[in-house]
């Protein structure tokens, strides 16, 4: 490959494998594998099912999945960063719990309950960034506590589940927001809305570049005098964030606070991420690919669903399949890379 | 002419670590508009001095001065807003980001709060032309090779307004061409008035790009010279320490009246026979040039030349430790495939490595664990030794070998580095080999201490049943290597540079091979007087 | 050597030997205790624990038998920790290897469900078994292939188990819960008695004394432990890296399906969505609690099974003071915190470059 030109020559003779080969090397790959993953799901769902092929079936994943793409833009920042967090499905029933709790028993503002539930996300994040960092810890490890941390308190607000009957999480909820001749929830918007900032600060922000690079090699962010401490709680400051306000989104979805909301989550979360297109061992993706993932991941369960003869747990079959084949895929690619 | 100011000078600078002095009165001086090179052995203080400089080490005493002002960088960054930026060795970029962003992260240019995308790749561009390089600037750092990753590295150190570049040994990886235009862009910069501090060790590039040199030895200025006023042979001496007849003198007053005796000379060529272990060819890019090289048995071959010639490279390569690019292997005169260290073990060669914290001691296992372990790999699951043989075989070599240690038990991580080396070499012993690798085995050890592995060594390697080891020994301390080896041969650059039999060399002209001054001569000329003179 | 005494023949051995510096004496005292001081603390921390419950729950200690068998809370401890005994076992081998193995929980899941399926399709109570067991083979060979085989982060590899797993138990069990009535043999494992103890406990001590001999009769241990500590210089001494670590897994995975084999055969059920949750955080804090390091290299599988019986005693204590049981794994998140940070270098080395 010269040094003077990214993409191979088209040459003439090249056979497909060829061509193939060179193109997987480019970093958007990945993300494109996605793309055309999407497209390929979508074309079966089509041509098999009547209906299928409605703009308001692609609406209703974005309006069911919302709280799961705003999980997965934090996730997106966590994995590109190299790390990752166990903890996000957990915090998420914790935001569902201390908001109804808020509302309900408190009798708090409605806004003032949103303001305190991101706060404590950020808060929440922002610690296990801190014992990360500072301590030298494995995420992985640090977060999986963090995980339990967070579903004890839960149960320990309450082992029940509280109803929401706040007027204002009830009219976001029912609401339904006319858009291109269908509808779509408050939630989806939000969850557009986040995915918008998300990738503006990945590709406009030093914050978002930094994640990047911690990505790439961590120990060359610190050489070119990257402040990387700050630079990792602050990610997963993002990433609890995120969850807190994946959980207000659940909340707005199910009108109550439960401890047994979101069991899984941050697996899914991953599941969409690498999906997506991002490496799991990190520098490499896009965090527009967050939408790419979700979207595979829920048109996988609305087929499944459509065709009625499949169980649902054959969803998490699925998905754990798709991630082993882009893991290993990932990974060979790297090794040949790296050869 | 240099100006009367040096643009960075080090005076006095000391730094040790529990039980290492690092740094005892170092010093340099850096004028603007000059390539000044470091040099230096292993342990010289080399990296220490420039971890000083980038802000990675704090020296206890000693002041930095940058135009005339007092400086104390206490971190990477407080150095580079200093002015001082560093290229290492290996390249501190981030792979997966674009070159402009390498260049420039940390700093981007900004438009309206956002990062201004055109502007940084129009600009890293610029830098790149104004370095002679046509680059994509968008194209990840991955995708380019690693000579022009140290451009863009240099780059980096550049645009940020530096005074001071330091270039940590940024040649080891690269291949001619890339080292030339390396050197063109270096030539370019000094014309613009920028002070470059060079670290390497490879002497004909010193000799290349140079202005002057300062030479390290044991973390103290040795001297700083005028390229053209030092010779190759007086830096190599001065780098070794010139061959002083001090140590051969401690050694006899030491041991009292008897002078050590030499060590007894092998079987003459004539009754050698086969070599055991034959390699043709043996090369791998980017560490070591095709080399041939014969080991009998009961013969010690001695590997000399600088660090960096290549010598850990050539033990590696012979132990599967890394794959060989090209030639071959044979061993009894069967061919060998080296797959990795075990297939090597299994072939009967055993590799005592130079760097015995990381690839050698498992620290917190017991010195006797450490002892058995090759053994017992060797054999797989089942045990090989009752727990009492184990102890034997263990308290065996604590003495033979002199290894201080309060019992066998103790982790080997509380020994001295010395005492591990020991502990390292009975491993290797415990295995009974044909062929013994040992890469700088009396590194840190007494010279007492250093003698008697040496003798040990030298006795197995001669038994008298033609099953001897064949021994191939490393070090950087040439009255060592000349004393036992029967054999040496001389690597300089990452090739052979010679090889010659025992006692046709003596130190001196050793020096000379290595320093490259007498790469034609053949070894009987170089006791000429005239010959001495002139290198000397 | 000159000036022998042959009415000392002591000293003269001693000569021979260097002798130890006064500052090391201490240490060699403490170190000739090694192998208990290593066990000691985490046997501390038991002890304080009972005591605590001693204290605060009544009739703590208190043992009644009762037609041949022995009851009482510490029994009860005892047989509901035997599961988790064996999942921190199997996990302290890969602990060791420096991996991680977050499948277990979805492993028991599958092999609870594998055997009960098969015993409902009233298959012989031995191929039941024998095809759980296997089950829970593949599992370890796929997470070995993974790891060892292409490379990829323990975590990572493992991770796919834990997702997929679970799918793959429910759908054996066709999302079911499976309860079993007979054959009557199927329920021993979990809740027979054998000599007034359960036999739960008779099947973890017969893993531990099997696994400990392999481990010291065998140079497995000082293998895996030296793979661990430095891979790079185990590689150059000649051990084979790549099969060891694989082993861990297969290890790991089967002593997660006999505990799953245990849980199905005590619950008299497999239900595959909830057996095993979470298994996974109580088996690595069991290990971190006896003194296993996460970074790999020193372990102590005598330590994971103190690690166990400490989790138990303290989830069987909160339960019985009344406190709610989500305590349990607030307390649980606070513990593992708390060893990770006390065995970090950066904790260790305060102050140090």
């Amino acid at each position: 490959m010269s040094a003077t030109s990214t993409s191979g020559q088209a040459g003439a003779g090249q056979s497909l494998a060829q061509a193939l080969k060179q193109r997987s090397r480019a970093a958007a790959f990945p993300a494109q594998v996605a793309l055309g993953l999407l497209v390929l799901l979508w074309g079966l769902g089509a041509s098999h099912y009547t209906g299928f092929a409605s703009l308001q079936v692609l609406l209703n994943l974005l309006i069911d999945n919302a709280y799961l793409l705003v999980l997965a833009v934090g996730m997106s920042l966590v994995i590109l960063s190299g790390g990752i967090d166990l903890s996000v499905g957990s915090v998420l029933a914790l935001s569902t719990m201390v908001a109804a709790w808020l509302l309900q028993v408190a009798q708090w503002p409605p806004l003032a309950v949103v303001a305190a539930v991101l706060l404590m996300g950020a808060g929440f994040g922002a610690l296990m960034g801190g014992l990360i960092h500072g301590f030298g810890l494995q995420p992985f490890i640090v977060t999986l506590g963090g995980m339990f941390l967070a579903r004890g308190l839960c149960y320990l607000i309450s082992i029940n589940s509280i109803t929401i009957e706040d007027p204002l999480f009830v009219a976001l909820s029912q609401t339904q927001i006319p858009v291109l001749g269908g509808f779509i929830s408050p939630g989806a918007l939000i969850a557009l809305l986040l995915l918008a900032l998300g990738i503006a600060l990945a590709h406009w922000s030093a914050f978002g570049r930094t994640v990047y690079a911690l990505g790439g090699n961590e120990q060359s962010a610190l050489m070119m005098g990257l402040n990387v401490g700050r630079a990792k709680v602050l990610i997963y400051s993002c990433s609890g964030f995120c969850a807190a306000l994946a959980g207000l989104l659940f909340a707005f979805y199910m009108l109550s606070g439960y401890g047994l909301h979101a069991q899984g989550a941050e697996l899914d979360a991953i599941a969409a991420v690498v999906i997506g297109g991002t490496v799991l061992s990190g520098g490499y993706g896009y965090v527009a690919g967050a939408l790419s993932g979700v979207l595979v991941l829920g048109l996988i369960q609305t087929l499944i669903a459509f065709d009625g003869s499949l169980s649902s747990w054959w969803t998490k079959i699925v998905i754990g399949a798709l991630l082993f084949v882009f893991c290993v895929v990932q990974r060979l690619l790297s090794r040949r890379a790296a050869s | 002419m240099k100006p009367a100011q040096a643009v960075l000078e080090l005076t006095g600078i000391h730094k040790s670590f529990p039980g290492v002095k690092a740094l005892s009165d170092a010093g340099l001086r850096l004028y603007p508009g000059e390539v000044h090179t470091l040099m230096g052995q292993n342990g010289a203080g080399k990296s220490s001095l420039i971890k000083v400089l980038t802000g990675l080490y704090t020296p206890e005493r000693g002041e930095i001065r940058l135009d005339g002002r007092i400086v104390r960088p206490r971190s990477t960054r407080e150095a580079q807003a200093l002015g001082i930026s560093t290229v290492y060795q290996e390249v501190n970029l981030c792979p997966n980001l674009s070159v402009a962003e390498n260049i420039f992260i940390g700093r981007h240019p900004r438009r309206w709060g956002r990062i201004d995308w055109p502007a940084m790749e129009g600009q890293a561009a610029a830098l790149l032309a104004d370095m002679e390089l046509t680059l994509d600037v968008r194209a990840p750092l991955h995708s380019l090779p690693l000579s022009l990753q140290q451009m863009v590295a240099i780059a980096r150190a550049l645009s940020t307004q530096a005074r001071v570049l330091i270039l940590d040994e940024p040649t080891s990886s690269l291949d001619e061409a890339a080292v030339q235009s390396l050197f063109a862009l270096l030539r370019r910069l000094r014309a613009q008035g920028m002070a470059i501090l060079f670290v390497t060790h490879f002497l004909d590039q010193t000799y290349a790009i140079s202005d002057r040199i300062t030479v390290m030895r044991q973390g103290e200025r040795e001297g700083e010279y005028p390229c053209s006023a030092l010779s190759r042979l007086a830096l190599v001496n001065k780098m070794v320490g010139a061959p002083a007849p001090e140590p051969c003198e401690d050694l006899s007053t030491e041991r009292g009246s008897t002078a050590p005796p030499p060590a007894p000379p092998a079987a003459s060529p004539q009754e050698r026979g086969e070599a055991w272990l034959q390699a043709r060819g043996l090369g791998r890019r980017g560490a070591l040039q095709p080399l041939d090289l014969d080991l009998h048995r009961g013969e010690v071959l001695g590997l000399c030349g600088l660090l960096g010639s290549g010598r850990t490279e050539t033990a590696r390569l012979l132990f599967g430790a890394d794959p060989a690019d090209s030639g071959s292997l044979s061993v009894a005169g069967q061919r060998l495939r080296l797959r990795s260290p075990r297939d090597a073990i299994a072939a009967g060669i055993a590799f005592c490595s130079e760097d015995r914290k990381h690839e050698g001691a498992i620290l917190a296992l017991s010195v006797r664990e450490n002892i058995v372990l090759a053994l017992q790999a060797r054999a797989g699951l089942r045990r090989v030794l009752s727990a009492a043989q184990e102890r034997e075989l263990a308290e065996g070599f604590v003495r033979s070998l002199g290894i201080k240690t309060a019992s066998i038990d103790t982790p080997i991580g509380l020994l001295s580095g010395g005492n591990q080396q020991k502990a390292l070499l009975a491993r290797w012993l415990a295995t009974d080999p044909a062929l013994l690798i040992l890469d700088e085995p009396t590194r840190g050890i007494d010279v007492r201490a250093k003698e008697e592995i040496m003798d040990h060594v030298t006795a197995l390697s001669r038994r008298p049943d033609g099953q001897g080891m064949a021994v191939l020994f490393i070090s950087s301390e040439l009255p060592e290597v000349l004393r036992c080896s029967d054999q040496l041969l001389v690597l300089r650059d990452r090739r052979a540079s010679g090889e010659y039999r025992r006692g046709s060399l003596d130190e001196r002209s050793v020096l000379a091979v290595i320093a490259g001054t007498d790469a034609t001569a053949p070894p009987a000329a170089l006791h000429t007087p005239a010959a001495l003179e002139l290198a000397a | 050597m000159s000036g022998v005494d042959l009415t000392q023949p002591l000293r003269r051995k001693r000569v021979r030997a260097p002798a130890p510096s006064p500052a090391q004496q201490p240490w060699q005292r403490l170190r000739h205790w090694a192998g208990r001081h290593a066990l000691l603390q985490p046997l501390a921390a038991l002890a304080l624990l009972l005591l605590v419950a001693g204290i605060s729950v009544p009739g703590f200690f208190a043992l009644e038998l009762k037609d041949g068998h022995l009851y009482g809370s510490l029994i009860d401890i005892l047989n509901r920790a035997a599961p988790l005994m064996l999942a921190a076992m199997g996990l302290t081998l890969v602990i060791a290897t420096r991996g991680i193995d977050v499948s277990v929980g979805a492993v028991v899941a599958i092999a609870g469900t594998v055997a009960a399926t098969l015993v409902l399709a009233q298959a012989p109570l031995w191929q039941a078994l024998c095809a759980a067991l296997g089950a829970a083979l593949v599992c370890g060979v796929w997470n070995g292939l993974l790891v060892a085989g292409l490379g990829l982060q323990p975590i990572i590899a493992t991770l796919i188990l834990m997702v997929a797993g679970r799918g793959l138990a429910q759908l054996c069990a066709d999302g079911q819960i499976l309860t079993v009535y007979s054959p009557a043999s199927f329920f021993v494992l979990g809740g027979g008695y054998l000599l007034g103890l359960p036999v739960a406990l008779f099947v973890v001590a017969a893993v531990f004394i099997a696994t400990q001999l392999l481990l010291r009769r065998t140079a497995l241990g000082l293998f895996i432990q030296a793979v661990g500590i430095n891979p790079v210089a185990a590689r150059l001494a000649g051990l084979r890296t790549t099969a060891l670590i694989f082993l861990a897994y297969v290890f790991c995975s089967l002593c997660a399906g006999l505990a799953g084999l245990m849980i199905a055969s005590n619950i008299k059920s497999a239900d595959a969505n909830n057996a095993g949750l979470l298994l996974e955080l109580d088996a690595i804090l069991a290990v971190t609690l006896g003194g296993g390091s996460l970074a790999g290299g020193r372990f102590s599988l005598a330590g994971s099974l103190v690690g166990a019986l400490i989790i138990q005693t303290l989830s069987y204590t909160i339960y019985s003071l009344g406190v709610p049981p989500e305590v349990n794994m607030v307390v649980k998140a606070i513990v593992v915190f708390a060893v990770c940070i006390s065995q970090s270098t950066a904790f260790r080395s305060k102050g140090q470059p």
